[in-house]
């Protein structure tokens, strides 16, 4: 039961990643690679109010959001000036830039070590320790994000940022500051990859910069192109086949000995299959 | 009675990225009236669209709107009652004939005038009507340019631009989108613009044309004298500058 509860939680991090990296990828079209970046920024930032400056959870959740946000203002504003290919190249810059602070600021961030011993989070007196209580906590976090995700789709916010997708320069006609709207769908974004970065922080319990590498960036785009790009269930379906998929691969009843390996060749022969014939992903309504 | 000069390029050279197309280019559209430029390959035709809306690189020469000197931005230029209708129709495929047209109607903040605006542009273009909640990905070519010239109506405009807007469709679809100009600019005394290559049936709804070539304003003339000359021709085959 704890270990499905452990994948629980890990699904349920994943899929508020994948939801908020499918606003800026999916429906915005900007290939985001700096997400890691966003998700580190907020798991650090809690645990540090948290362990050395003695914040409560929800408040240290609610001030490491802000953080992760402003750092998506600045990194944002540097990407409004790229597109396409540059888009991808210039955050994946900014990923391995926060990599580089999070294992060099030892000060702050305790380098290569991490930080060890992040409280659980505890809400008006009830902690939430691992297994159920974690996953039920887990769960309303998705659902809250999922809930600003599709608000922000739904509206003509999300409208616009669709209309930048297919084509920026014809919405510039009509005299929309797209800049502004791709920075603002960026920063939602990012604050919301913050907020898994904490739920992920208080649950593992510790953090290291390898936690939050640029390989994470990627994996994070394949969550969402998996999933179905432009589509919140897709980036759930996305997430939960993310996790479970190497873990169901455990039980095929390979030797231990090469186990690991192919468990990882035969996720990537599928992500090159479903490349091959279903490039918007499973449950996607748009193709890069 | 003489008609208010709306926008006026004077003296213009212009391009992109320090390259010159237009060479001392001067044109000028009137309220309510129909203006065509026209020309071949590589004229500067949509450049001079381009340059009313802001969208190039200005060397030197004035743009003037309503005999003003102005500084042309896109989004400002939407907020004077200039529409711009770019080459290639560009609706946004997988948003609905709808979405499309509240996307046109960005600068009207009125919800309820928004919706107005809708169904009048929809009374000009019924076949938009029947369509209104599909994906205009479904659309023919023609109803996605009807879309374009209808989004381009959503501000409701002092003047249209249109880039060409009969690129690819069929001679009777052609027809069909010059009616709709012309009715568009009788139904509400509305400029148009329309860069078209060689198309004499255009002459049909416009006043006056300007024919460009390599950059240049060679013939400025009513539609009637230029329909009944070979003036035109005489551009395409480069021999006019020869036998002027």
């Amino acid at each position: 039961m704890d270990y499905i509860m452990h994948l629980s939680v890990l699904v349920g991090v994943y899929a508020i990643l994948g939801l908020s990296l499918n606003l800026v990828v999916g429906y915005s079209g900007l290939l985001s690679l700096a997400h890691a970046a966003f998700y580190g920024v907020g798991a650090y930032g809690s645990a540090i109010l948290m362990k050395d400056f003695g914040f409560s959870f929800l408040s240290a959740v609610v001030l490491s959001v802000l953080i992760t946000m402003a750092v998506g203002v600045l990194i944002g504003l540097v990407l409004s000036k790229f597109d396409g290919d540059y888009y991808a190249l210039a955050s994946l810059g900014f990923s391995v830039i926060a990599f580089g602070v999070f294992l060099n600021w030892r000060d702050l961030t305790n380098g290569a070590f991490g930080i060890f011993g992040i409280p659980k989070p505890e809400i008006f007196g009830y902690k939430f320790l691992a297994g159920e209580p974690y996953a039920f906590l887990v769960l309303l976090a998705v659902i809250f994000t999922f809930l600003i995700c599709y608000f922000v789709v739904n509206s003509s916010f999300g409208r616009v940022l669709k209309a930048i997708r297919e084509d920026e320069k014809a919405l510039q006609v009509f005299g929309y500051k797209t800049t502004l709207y791709k920075l603002a769908v960026f920063v939602i974004s990012a604050g919301l990859a913050g907020f898994a970065g904490t739920l992920y922080g208080s649950y593992i319990s510790f953090i290291d910069p390898g936690g939050f590498d640029d390989l994470v960036s990627v994996n994070l785009i394949v969550v969402v192109i998996l999933g179905g790009l432009a589509s919140l269930n897709g980036s759930l379906l996305g997430a939960a086949f993310f996790v479970l998929l190497p873990e169901l691969l455990r039980f095929v009843g390979m030797p231990d000995s090469i186990t690991g390996q192919m468990r990882q060749m035969i996720y990537g022969l599928g992500l090159i299959a479903l490349m091959m014939y279903r490039p918007q992903g499973i449950l996607g309504k748009f193709r890069l | 009675m003489n008609k208010e000069i709306l926008l006026q390029l004077k003296g213009m050279n212009a391009g992109y990225g320090g390259l010159r197309i237009l060479h001392d280019v001067n044109i000028q559209v009137d309220e309510g009236e129909v203006v065509a430029i026209m020309g071949p390959n590589g004229a500067g035709k949509s450049t001079v669209l381009k340059t009313f809306f802001g969208m190039t690189e200005i060397q030197s020469g004035s743009v003037k709107w309503r005999d003003k000197k102005i500084d042309p931005v896109p989004h400002e230029v939407v907020r004077m009652g200039v529409s711009y209708v770019p080459q290639g129709r560009r609706v946004f495929r997988y948003l609905t004939v709808e979405e499309n047209l509240e996307i046109g109607a960005y600068v009207v903040k009125d919800k309820k005038e928004v919706r107005r605006r809708i169904e009048e542009v929809m009374d000009i273009f019924p076949d938009l009507k029947a369509k209104r909640k599909e994906k205009s990905v479904n659309l023919s070519g023609g109803q996605q340019q009807m879309l374009a010239i209808a989004r381009g109506l959503m501000t409701d405009p002092h003047i249209l631009l249109l880039d060409e807007p009969t690129l690819g469709l069929s001679p009777k679809l052609v027809k069909t989108v010059f009616a709709k100009i012309k009715e568009i600019n009788e139904r509400r005394n509305m400029a148009v613009v329309i860069v078209e290559h060689n198309l004499k049936s255009l002459l049909g709804i416009v006043d006056r044309a300007y024919v460009l070539d390599h950059g240049k304003v060679v013939i400025e003339d009513t539609a009637e004298s230029l329909a009944s000359s070979d003036a035109l021709e005489r551009v395409f085959l480069g021999t006019y500058n020869k036998r002027k």
